[in-house]
């Protein structure tokens, strides 16, 4: 089964910085796919490309991106208005700022109905209390009417999945959809967003900085650092078996209740981020990994470890036995 | 919200009055105004005359009292010049001033609110560059000398707009137009800014995703929210706008409560300029209680 | 060259000019700026006809060379756009300096003193004390500095209201600094560069304020060739001479365009804003 979205090949850049240096996935029908990684790794933005919503003087550039087949990097301004939020829907971090304080929030869910399938004003607000029923918003109706800042965390990013979801899109983009928010209500989120994925058969491209989520939600996993894709695997194999030394680090960091005996030092790799500046060579993770070697500076080879399960190091795959 | 009312006209009260010791003492500055009055060959019998007749040979304080007690009950004094009483010329003259005033706004908004919206969605290109130094160059214009010119221009040499008065409606043309160049530049970069600051944020950016129109996303969303200052600073500039009427009223020979000042100064005419500077005083505190009202109601953050 | 960049240049441009003439330019004026030739009334400028090089902007309606008493007017304006800024500089910077760093009943007052000098009509009242006070100079000079002051107190007490919210003021009191050596030592170096773009924007104002008094007749006084009063003195024969009002407004218009765009330009550079 072919995949609904297809990124190929795709970099981003901000002056002399570049944030995404050549990075493929695909996130097929049905699928939670999480793009994971540190602060600054190029996640985030890698997730607007998509929708195009990159912030002025970006320099970008993908050999393709496929949306059911459909190469929509090539896809003027005026056709990606009408993919966004109708077939592609996004949600962001900051539900306090994402949503509009001088309107009303069944004004900012009702647009979106009445500029994608031309509803009348009746019936997009009918489909939006149903909507917001659909994702445990209580009294819906009643809420159609209020405002932005009269909602808590929780209720707001609520209703951003909400209006998200409101023309059915075939996929969902969802930027640290939990970070901003209490633990408990983070689990709850995430429960709806499975449930609502169940049920309306979403593609679903989470990005995440927390490994926890991944776990959860994740079918499949693509580890970035600094721009690159350095593991992208099965959930189920990135877990049992990560081959990239960042990734074992990123796991070894997570202090697990039980396992972690007293006086023990917490797992975490030392040094930053580093930023990549164009004409960059060889392995950004050199400088803090602990099997670096001299060719590392140079071309790194692209491994496979099975089936669907591809990272980015000298390492050989049977390395982690030895 | 009724608190925040309460202390602002507390306030507004306060200033009016202190507005209002002013410019008793500033009528009072020279200390002669019998003598004005009288005329440089009164002898000292005909002054004293004056002076008592006036009340101006007792205590300052007590002028005061009687004075303010007076304008309570809206008896604001006779002018020394006009055979008529304070109120009454106010009254006369200044509904044409208002009217230059109302309109003056309303143009300086029509101009800078879409050159500032469009100097936002290109930032830092030449537009917004040109834009500002368009801005500047209104800024630097002084008034009485673009009234002057726009006469020469408009009433001489094209025949369009009459030279002064305002017979007809186009007599409103010019002067007005001459007034809201004082507010065009603070209300272009205000828009301006708050359009930038606005496509920035991430409502704009939620709008965007869920593929509204441009227009929509920039009108409807950003604008909205980059509006709500302009409101409020519009009413303080027409305050402003208002005060500083003096020069294009007599530049174009409108007789309204500017031109009326102006006079009145010129003939050492105290009551009225005393009541003058109250009135603007007092309509400029009120516009800023009204943009105070306004910037709590526009935004639904403050009403709740 | 930078889009950006541009006003900045062209406002040093202009104002270093005029501050040339402001400062020299009397000592080069073809003619003597007071002397009269009544032979030689409303001679054109060079370029139109009847016009002669001895007066390259013409003469007004006293025979007095154009040119000359331009340049004076040049000196004019900026010694009154300087000396109004540096008074009203002072005035507003303390008000606004003492209200942000004590905050409390002190800013309170502030606030309400600025508040009232707001609602006061600049123009009206300014026109008023010069009359009872007789026009000249220093009257003009004095009347606008007292009054001008609003902006540097506005600014400078938000500045340091938000200086002294940052760590290093608590730091310098820890340390055991005095207040006021705190307030001249950390919070004036640190609001300098606000009260320079502030000083220009005000600048730019009583120039033209100056010349919107002159030309009602209560601002300089004559034979001064402030060029407010140059206007004035030209009006009533604007419509056969239009070059009598025109030069002395385009130089008004250039100088202040100068000054606001040195002062945006100097908003930009020193990161001065404070409206975004």
């Amino acid at each position: 089964m072919s995949a609904l979205l297809e990124i190929e090949d795709l970099h981003i850049g901000f002056g002399a910085l570049q944030a995404v240096r050549g990075i493929d996935v695909a996130v097929a029908r049905r699928e939670t796919h999480c793009l994971v990684g540190e602060s600054g790794c190029g996640k985030s933005v890698s997730a607007l490309s998509v929708m195009r919503l990159l912030p002025p003087r970006t320099r970008w550039s993908a050999k393709a991106i496929s949306f059911d087949g459909q190469d929509i990097a090539r896809l003027n301004e005026r056709q990606m208005t009408r993919l966004r939020g109708d077939r592609i829907g996004m949600i962001f971090q900051e539900p306090m700022t994402s949503l509009n304080p001088a309107y009303t929030i069944g004004s900012q869910m009702t647009e979106v109905l009445r500029r994608h399938r031309g509803a009348s004003r009746a019936e997009a607000a009918r489909r939006a209390v149903a909507m917001l029923d659909r994702v445990g918003v209580t009294a819906p109706e009643m809420r159609l009417g209020q405002f932005p800042h009269q909602l808590s965390g929780g209720l707001r990013q609520r209703v951003m999945i909400a209006t998200a979801l409101l023309c059915e899109p075939e996929l969902l983009i969802a930027d640290e959809p939990t970070t901003a928010l209490d633990v408990t209500v983070q689990a709850q989120i995430l429960r709806l967003l499975a449930s609502i994925q169940r049920e309306m058969g979403l593609a679903v491209l989470l990005i995440t900085h927390d490994l926890g989520i991944v776990a959860r939600v994740a079918d499949r996993v693509s580890v970035m650092y600094a721009g690159k894709i350095v593991e992208q695997a099965s959930a189920a194999s990135l877990f049992a078996a990560p081959r990239h030394p960042y990734t074992r680090g990123l796991l070894a960091s997570i202090p697990v209740p039980g396992k972690v005996r007293k006086g023990e030092r917490l797992g975490s790799i030392p040094g930053i981020v580093p930023r990549i500046e164009q004409g960059f060579q060889g392995c950004a993770f050199r400088d803090r990994c602990d099997h670096a070697a001299p060719e590392c500076a140079g071309a790194v080879p692209e491994q496979r470890a099975g089936e669907g399960h591809r990272y980015s190091c000298r390492l050989p795959p049977g390395w982690i036995e030895a | 919200m009724l608190r925040f009312v309460l202390r602002s006209l507390l306030l507004a009260v306060l200033v009016c009055l202190t507005v209002l010791i002013i410019s008793f003492a500033l009528s009072r500055l020279s200390g002669n105004l019998a003598i004005n009055i009288a005329g440089p060959d009164a002898s000292p019998e005909a002054i004293a005359t004056i002076e008592h007749e006036l009340g101006l040979d007792r205590p300052l304080p007590v002028q005061f009292m009687e004075w303010a007690s007076r304008a309570a009950h809206g008896d604001l004094g006779s002018s020394y010049m006009y055979h008529a009483t304070v109120a009454s010329l106010i009254a006369s003259h200044l509904p044409v001033t208002l009217r230059l005033g109302a309109i003056a706004i309303a143009i300086a908004i029509a101009i800078a609110v879409p050159l500032g919206i469009l100097a936002a969605l290109n930032e830092g290109t030449w537009i917004d560059v040109g834009v500002g130094m368009v801005a500047l160059a209104g800024q630097a214009v002084p008034s009485f000398w673009l009234g002057l010119v726009l006469i020469l221009w408009f009433g001489v040499d094209l025949h369009w707009l009459p030279i002064a008065g305002l017979a007809t409606w186009r007599g409103y043309v010019l002067p007005s137009f001459v007034l809201s160049f004082v507010a065009i530049p603070v209300m272009l970069r205000l828009t301006r800014g708050g359009m930038i600051d606005a496509m920035r944020a991430d409502y704009v950016r939620t709008a965007r995703a869920k593929g509204l129109s441009r227009a929509s996303i920039v009108l409807k969303h950003a604008f909205r929210n980059a509006a709500m200052p302009v409101v409020a600073v519009s009413a303080v500039q027409l305050g402003f706008i208002l005060g500083g009427s003096v020069v294009t009223e007599v530049v174009f020979n409108v007789r309204g409560v500017g031109y009326l000042a102006w006079e009145s100064i010129g003939k050492g005419d105290f009551p009225v300029v005393q009541a003058v500077v109250l009135l603007f005083a007092i309509i400029f505190v009120l516009l800023t209680l009204f943009a105070d009202l306004m910037g709590a109601l526009l935004d639904p953050r403050l009403r709740g | 060259m930078r889009a950006g960049r541009l006003p900045l240049a062209l406002g040093l441009l202009i104002v270093g000019f005029a501050t040339l003439v402001a400062v020299f330019g009397p000592f080069f004026a073809p003619h003597d700026p007071f002397a009269q030739d009544l032979a030689h009334r409303y001679v054109p400028p060079a370029w139109l006809p009847g016009g002669s090089p001895a007066h390259w902007l013409g003469t007004d309606g006293l025979g007095r060379d154009y040119l000359s008493r331009l340049i004076l007017g040049a000196r004019i304006s900026m010694l009154i756009g300087v000396s109004t800024v540096v008074l009203s500089g002072i005035i507003g910077t303390t008000l606004g300096v003492l209200g942000g760093y004590f905050g409390g009943p002190v800013d309170a007052v502030v606030m309400f003193v600025v508040s009232c000098r707001l609602a006061i009509p600049l123009i009206l009242v300014a026109l008023t004390v010069v009359f009872m006070v007789g026009s000249s100079l220093a009257v003009v000079v004095l009347t606008i500095g007292l009054l001008l002051w609003e902006r540097f107190a506005v600014v400078s007490r938000a500045v340091t209201r938000q200086v002294c919210a940052l760590d290093y003021i608590a730091a310098a009191w820890a340390a055991g600094c005095s207040r006021p050596r705190v307030i001249l030592g950390e919070v004036l170096p640190n609001i300098a560069h606000h009260l320079v773009v502030i000083a220009t924007i005000d600048m730019a104002i009583a120039i033209l304020l100056e010349a919107a008094l002159s030309f009602l007749g209560l601002g300089v006084p004559p034979p001064l060739p402030s060029w407010g009063l140059m206007i004035a003195e030209a009006k009533d024969y604007m419509f056969f001479k239009p070059w009598v009002i025109e030069v002395p407004g385009v130089a008004l218009l250039v100088l202040v365009l100068g000054i606001n765009l040195l002062g945006d330009g100097l908003r930009d550079l020193l990161g001065a804003r404070t409206d975004r």
